[in-house]
């Protein structure tokens, strides 16, 4: 105890100038260090894979591998452990038993959910300008609806408050809110307009012509527009140029989604294929042949992995957009007109006046019954899930319809890239921010990580250029030079066997490798076969043996 | 010296004025002082009056300056010296030998050499000083972030006394607090260490450590630096080096046993004992009594030859010198030595016969064989004749050697003499005088002791049967377990020794057969993952047809969903008549609008009524709202499925696509250029082709392109136009340390932004290499910064960190260097 006290003491009165301070507690800490992350967590966050220092490294060049991998190390392990901040998780719905979810009707939902969700739940009964296109704003608070016959109106849709409404006296083709609500483009019959959130007409973009469809890529701040004629364009809205204009030579352009993860728009052409576009190049990127009829809609899902088409051939086929391959494909009697898919990977499906709703699209099997299903009163036009919220948007003849599907939006958003909550001045501050941070077009293609990577075909031209003047290769991996031993070790002999040591090193590894693959595939084999043998030898008669 | 006969004389007043007032025995101190003073001025003024001139007439009258343009001798100074009497013999003799020596001194370099090796020197300094800078400059480098100026006092809280200078232990509580501190020898004042981590400290600082280290390191090179050099001369093969090499360490070695006869007689007589060892050893083997190969060749030319026979005798010469027994000149001590080495019985010079079982010639047992052919099986079988020639050597040998041994026991002295004296030789040189001298010394007592030895001689002969009888068991138990341990053990080593060379040796063609297994496209994935689902979908094999697969690809069976429809309102009737309605309308609606604006752009304007007819039913304008009657919505829906039919009847869409991917890879493949010339070295003409040979010799066929990313996907065209608009955003040059792209690549992997990662993270990925506080003033580095608290004495024995008493002097140092930069500061400003 007296050694205690006289610690404490110590602690107390010398305060920070100690250089080991004993804390007066002889407890120990049960805990110690920092807490352990998951496994799972850890890999959630791992960016490639680890690099070694390569044997016989100089030192640079192994300092630098070194702090590069700690760095990374740190920065995974921090995301990893901040991980616990993303509390919120999807819900969804659950029926009784006997009880098909999508039998529960929206009204019963509504009901039963508490007022704010249940107010999420409404219609607009717009009969006389239909069948409405709609957008819903990147932080999914605003809403914008496009009636063909020219009925244009935004509003705030949670407090449904209506902040302009107005008719273009023309036909609607499609609306897309621009990268902040104060600006929305609607594709109009002839030209494309850029209207502010007043109403007020700001830019009727003239070099647009005959839009049918638009999406809006937000960091590239671009608007890539569908023409009737058969081109795709891009605006560049931050600064108002046409970045690029490509003839598909694929007639009318009516079916369009963007790849959320690399801005690689896709296109739907009525001869089946879904083709795929960036600005940068006149050709398609990809062309693939999805139906056997014309492509009536296809979305992608937000990881840029899936990507799902319908088409003349009532067919819903569900595609890995990484390797081009097609995972599984159903048939909808009813064909789908409009795709959608939510931020949680809920698919809906418009067919005919009815929308369904489907879960688990994404995986490896196929669907056989739909999560959710709503009946709507004429042809449905547009669908749209509402971002951070269980709400899919519904424009049909009759108006729009907002439905509550449980489990559809992502719980956790990012505030400072999309808030719903942010005000004015945040999204001022967001709005130069993500200015400054805007990714240029040429960035766009099928890998979004090829910046980060050294440009080969440059690389290998300029290293040329340079081992025919040097005479050398620079970069040329230092032959062996077996180091003189002494003692006699360094006899020619000695030498070759210390050369054939490490010969064809990378070879051996492949080998060594495979030959462990083998080895362990022989295993499991013999394993299986004898475990079988085991089961195969029991006679019926086995089981009176002691 | 006026002035000083001046300052002397007021000197005297003064003290004659006192002196009245001392007593007598002053006063005689007093006149002994004037004295010496008096006589100190009196010799200076004598040297003054001295005339200094050197001539040869010395006139009173005026000073002759003869002499003074000739130069001095040394000769003249020489004959002065040896007629004076006072000079000492050194110098005389220093001074003959001055004379003497006709060496004349070497001229001094020139200037330029001088300088150089000036030059060379002052480098080598500089070096060493500059050279302790590296470490630190090193750190500096590696180090991530640098603040500066260097030298900031740590931020944070301080401790009492560092802030309150004149700060005292006042309250009760303080006290007790410092009295426990006292106590228990906790530091109080400077509390950075207590006395025991001080203790620990300063038992070896870091510098003293390094200092060690780098001797053991010097040591243990200097050590292998030998052996490497014993080992090289060891592998010379010169018989002349080895000789000569053999003759200069014998001499060295005499040199040596002289002196250590005197100086340490215990270390000679061990070296006398070897001496001894090695006699024995000689008169063991046969190595110089010519009975070797080259003595049987030189023996056959000896008669012919003079320096064979030379050669011949010098062997015999050796082995004589070497087995002679070594006289020691003091008789007592050396007898007694003897007698001992002579009751040591004949087998003990025997070799150990475990040594070499196999050569009867290397046992030096000649007369007895039973138990070492018992022992030695597989010398059994060696031939007659063979046999025979040993024989006969060994008969040679007996003889010589009997010879010998009377000749020794001539020279042998009696046990008594020998038993008088202790263990004491010292002259181990067998000069022959000596020897003849003791000869004659010890013959008198010969016939005296002629019984006692033959008794000794007979005990001996008895121990030695008797001994050996127990060897030869022993050797023979040894040898079977030898035998037996090679059998058993041994032979299942070597078994396995093989087996495993088997299975290596399998291993190896394993391996090749594999290299040679390996796919000619080794795996080569597409640089986009596949999940596992992607295997599930049926991959056509390769090898088939194209066209098939795509149509197998397309029709996969698909499963029907079925749409349970929401119970409404409406009755089941109701219900029924909608879900028609709804076929029909999908029937009616997209299918042949989409179908028909394609058809239309497809085959140009074909039919541009039933556009007319359809549009405003389907058209982008409301549709919906205006129903067509029924009767004719099934008319057109007949008419447009039948279309339909028609139109995939063909599978047209697909015959389109397969047709564009094909047009595509014939654009990709290379052209085949066909330089060939008709007529050319030929005969031409119409209807005349260039010969085959030709035709293939210049056709250039460009190697072909690497395979599609589509290869594989029958469905898909993946475009292989290179995307060149992000070239120029990309890296194209690897940046300095790194070697690879993947390794830069990996470098760059993880981002930096605050997007993806954690705020701190952020902040430690991008702190700034160099970090300047405003408006200080950034001095160059000083020596006493990095080095201040190591001791550069080699041998210091202070400790790693300054504490209590070298505070002090710690601080003068800082000061110093503070004054050093304060200096260095106002250069600057001039």
């Amino acid at each position: 105890f007296r050694k205690m006290e006289q610690e404490m003491l110590k602690c107390l009165f010398l305060g920070f100038g100690l250089q080991k301070i004993r804390y007066p507690c002889s407890k120990k800490d049960p805990f110690p260090g920092e807490a352990p992350i998951p496994h799972k967590q850890l890999q959630k966050f791992q960016r490639g894979e680890k690099y070694k220092v390569p044997a016989g490294a100089r030192r640079r060049l192994k300092e630098a591998i070194i702090s590069s991998e700690a760095m990374s190390e740190l920065a995974q392990k921090q995301a990893a452990r901040y991980d616990l901040l993303l509390p919120e998780d999807a819900g969804f719905l659950e029926g009784d038993e006997d009880e098909d979810t999508n039998t529960i009707s929206q009204d019963d939902i509504a009901d039963a959910v508490d007022i704010t969700s249940g107010s999420k739940y409404f219609n607009l009964h717009l009969s006389q300008f239909g069948p409405y296109r709609l957008d819903y704003g990147r932080t999914g608070r605003h809403l914008l609806v496009g009636g063909k016959k020219g009925h244009v109106a935004c509003i705030d849709w949670q407090s449904k408050d209506l902040m302009c409404e107005m008719n273009v006296m023309e036909t609607v083709n499609d609306v897309k809110w621009l990268h902040t609500e104060a600006m929305f483009a609607v594709a109009q019959k002839r030209w494309l307009y850029i209207y502010d959130s007043k109403g007020l007409e700001l830019h009727c973009v003239k070099k647009f012509n005959d839009v049918l469809r638009m999406q809006f890529l937000p960091y590239h701040f671009l608007l890539a527009t569908a023409s009737a004629t058969g081109f795709l364009q891009y605006l560049d809205v931050s600064v108002g140029k046409e970045i690029a204009a490509v003839c598909t030579k694929m007639g009318r352009l009516d079916v369009m989604s963007q790849n959320p993860h690399n801005a690689v728009i896709h296109l739907g052409h009525p001869n089946g294929t879904v083709s795929l576009w960036s600005p940068n190049q006149k050709e398609p990127l990809v062309k693939m042949l999805c139906h056997r009829g014309a492509v009536r809609s296809l979305t992608v899902d937000k990881t840029g992995t899936y990507m799902v088409t319908s088409g003349l051939d009532r067919k819903l086929k569900v595609y890995d957009i990484r390797a081009f391959k097609p995972l599984h494909s159903c048939f909808l009697p009813a064909g789908a007109s409009c795709l959608s898919l939510s931020q949680g990977g809920l698919l809906s499906a418009a067919t005919g006046d009815i929308v369904q709703v489907y879960q688990n699209v994404l995986g490896s099997s196929p669907v056989s019954k739909p999560y959710m299903a709503h009946r709507l009163r004429g042809q449905i036009w547009g669908l749209a899930y509402c971002p951070f919220e269980d709400v899919l948007g519904i424009g049909h003849g009759e108006g729009f319809t907002s439905m509550i599907v449980p489990g559809a939006g992502e719980p956790n958003f990012d505030a400072l890239d999309t808030n719903p909550f942010r005000s004015s001045k945040q999204r001022q501050e967001w709005e130069v921010k993500a200015l400054l941070e805007k990714v240029q077009p040429e960035l766009i293609g099928l890998d979004p990580g090829q910046l980060s990577k050294v440009d080969q075909a440059s690389f290998e031209q300029r290293h040329k250029e340079q081992v025919e003047a040097l005479g050398f290769d620079p970069l040329a991996k230092d032959k062996f030079k077996p180091k003189t031993k002494k003692k006699g070790r360094s006899s020619a002999g000695a030498i070759e066997k210390r050369k054939r040591k490490v010969a064809h090193e990378d070879q051996r590894d492949e080998i060594r490798q495979t030959v462990q693959e083998r080895t362990e595939r022989d295993k499991e084999q013999k394993e299986k076969s004898n475990e079988k043998k085991k089961l195969g030898n029991k006679s019926t008669l086995d089981r009176f043996r002691k | 010296m006026a002035a000083d006969e001046e300052e002397l004389s007021i000197n005297e007043q003064a003290i004659s004025a006192s002196e009245d007032e001392e007593g007598s025995d002053d006063e005689r101190k007093h006149k002994k002082l004037l004295e010496a003073i008096s006589s100190m001025g009196s010799r200076k003024r004598k040297k003054q009056n001295e005339r200094s001139e050197a001539s040869v007439q010395v006139s009173e009258f005026f000073v002759n300056a003869e002499g003074t343009g000739e130069k001095v001798n040394l000769s003249d100074l020489l004959g002065t010296v040896e007629k004076t009497s006072g000079a000492s013999n050194k110098t005389k003799k220093q001074l003959r030998n001055l004379q003497s020596s006709k060496e004349t001194l070497e001229l001094p370099l020139n200037k330029q050499q001088t300088e150089k090796i000036q030059r060379g020197i002052a480098y080598e300094k500089t070096a060493a000083e500059v050279s302790c800078w590296r470490n630190i400059i090193l750190q500096n480098q590696k180090a991530e972030q640098m603040v500066f100026p260097l030298n900031q006092e740590s931020p944070g809280p301080k401790r009492v006394e560092q802030v309150v200078a004149g700060w005292k232990v006042q309250t009760p509580l303080e006290q007790e607090i410092f009295r426990l501190l006292h106590i228990n020898s906790q530091p109080v004042d400077d509390p950075v260490l207590t006395p025991v981590e001080e203790q620990s400290l300063k038992a070896m600082s870091l510098e003293e450590a390094k200092i060690r280290r780098a001797e053991l390191q010097k040591a243990r090179a200097l050590q292998s630096y030998y052996e490497a050099k014993a080992k090289r001369e060891k592998k010379i093969k010169s018989k002349k080096y080895h000789k000569v090499q053999r003759k200069a360490k014998c001499k060295d070695f005499l040199k040596q046993f002289d002196e250590m006869v005197k100086t340490n007689p215990e270390g000679a007589l061990e070296e006398l004992k070897k001496m001894e060892l090695s006699r024995m050893e000689e008169r063991m083997s046969l190595k110089h009594q010519n009975s070797g190969k080259w003595a049987k060749s030189k023996a056959i030319m000896a008669k012919y030859d003079d320096s064979a026979r030379k050669a011949m005798q010098e062997q015999l010469q050796m082995n004589k010198d070497l087995t002679q027994k070594i006289v020691v000149p003091s008789d007592d001590e050396h007898e007694s030595n003897e007698e001992g080495l002579e009751t040591i019985p004949d087998f003990v010079n025997d070799s150990e016969p475990v040594i070499d079982s196999v050569n009867p010639w290397m046992r030096g047992q000649l007369t007895h064989e039973e138990p070492e052919v018992s022992c030695v099986t597989t010398e059994d079988v060696q031939t007659a004749e063979e046999e025979n020639e040993e024989e006969e050597l060994v008969g040679e040998f007996e003889r010589k050697r009997k010879l010998r041994q009377a000749d020794e026991e001539d020279l042998i002295p009696t046990e008594e003499e020998r038993k008088r004296a202790g263990l004491k030789k010292i002259q181990p040189a067998s000069e022959v005088v000596e020897e003849d001298v003791v000869e004659v010394s010890d013959k008198e007592e010969e016939d005296d002791d002629d019984d006692d030895e033959e008794e000794e001689e007979e005990d001996v002969s008895e121990f030695n049967t008797l001994f050996r009888l127990m060897r030869s068991e022993k050797t023979l138990e040894g040898s079977n377990q030898t035998r037996e341990g090679l059998n058993t053990p041994g032979q299942e080593d070597e078994e396995g020794l093989l087996n495993e060379g088997q299975i290596r040796v399998r291993n190896i063609e394993d391996l090749e057969v594999l290299g040679e297994f390996v796919d000619p496209q080794p795996i080569a994935e597409p640089s986009l993952p596949r999940t596992a689902a992607v295997e599930a979908t049926s991959e056509p094999p390769y090898k088939k047809k194209r066209e098939i697969d795509l149509k197998e690809v397309l029709t996969k069976e698909a499963k029907a969903v079925k749409v349970p429809f929401l119970p409404t309102v409406v009755d089941e009737e109701e219900r029924d008549e909608q879900i028609s309605i709804i076929k029909e309308a999908f029937a009616g609606d997209d299918v042949i609008s989409d179908f028909i604006k394609d058809k239309s752009k497809l085959e140009a304007a074909g039919r541009p009524e039933v556009v007319d007819l359809t549009l405003p039913g389907w058209g982008e304008w409301g549709g919906v709202g205006l129903k067509p009657s029924r009767w004719k919505r099934k008319r057109e829906r007949d008419e447009q499925i039948s279309i339909i039919k028609e139109a995939f009847a063909g599978d047209d869409v697909i015959s389109d696509f397969i047709k564009d991917k094909s047009k595509l890879e014939a654009a990709g493949r290379p052209e085949v250029v066909d330089l060939t010339l008709p007529g050319w070295g030929e005969w031409g003409g119409v209807g005349l082709k260039p010969s085959r040979w030709k035709r293939k010799r210049f056709r250039i066929k460009t190697a072909p392109p690497p395979p599609r990313q589509d290869q594989k996907l029958p469905d898909v065209i993946i475009s292989e136009n290179r995307n060149a608009s992000v070239a120029s955003h990309q890296v194209s040059q690897l940046p300095f340390p790194f070697q690879n792209t993947a390794q830069f690549e990996s470098s760059i992997r993880t981002p930096i932004g605050p997007t993806w990662n954690t705020q701190s993270v952020v902040k430690n990925m991008t702190k700034p290499k160099v970090i300047t506080k405003m408006g200080a003033i950034i001095e160059p580095m000083v020596k006493e910064d990095f080095i201040k608290n190591k001791t550069t004495t080699p041998g210091g024995k202070g400790p790693a960190i300054m504490l209590g008493e070298n505070k002090r002097a710690k601080e003068g140092t800082k000061r110093s260097s503070e004054k050093h930069r304060g200096r260095r500061s106002q250069k600057r400003r001039k």
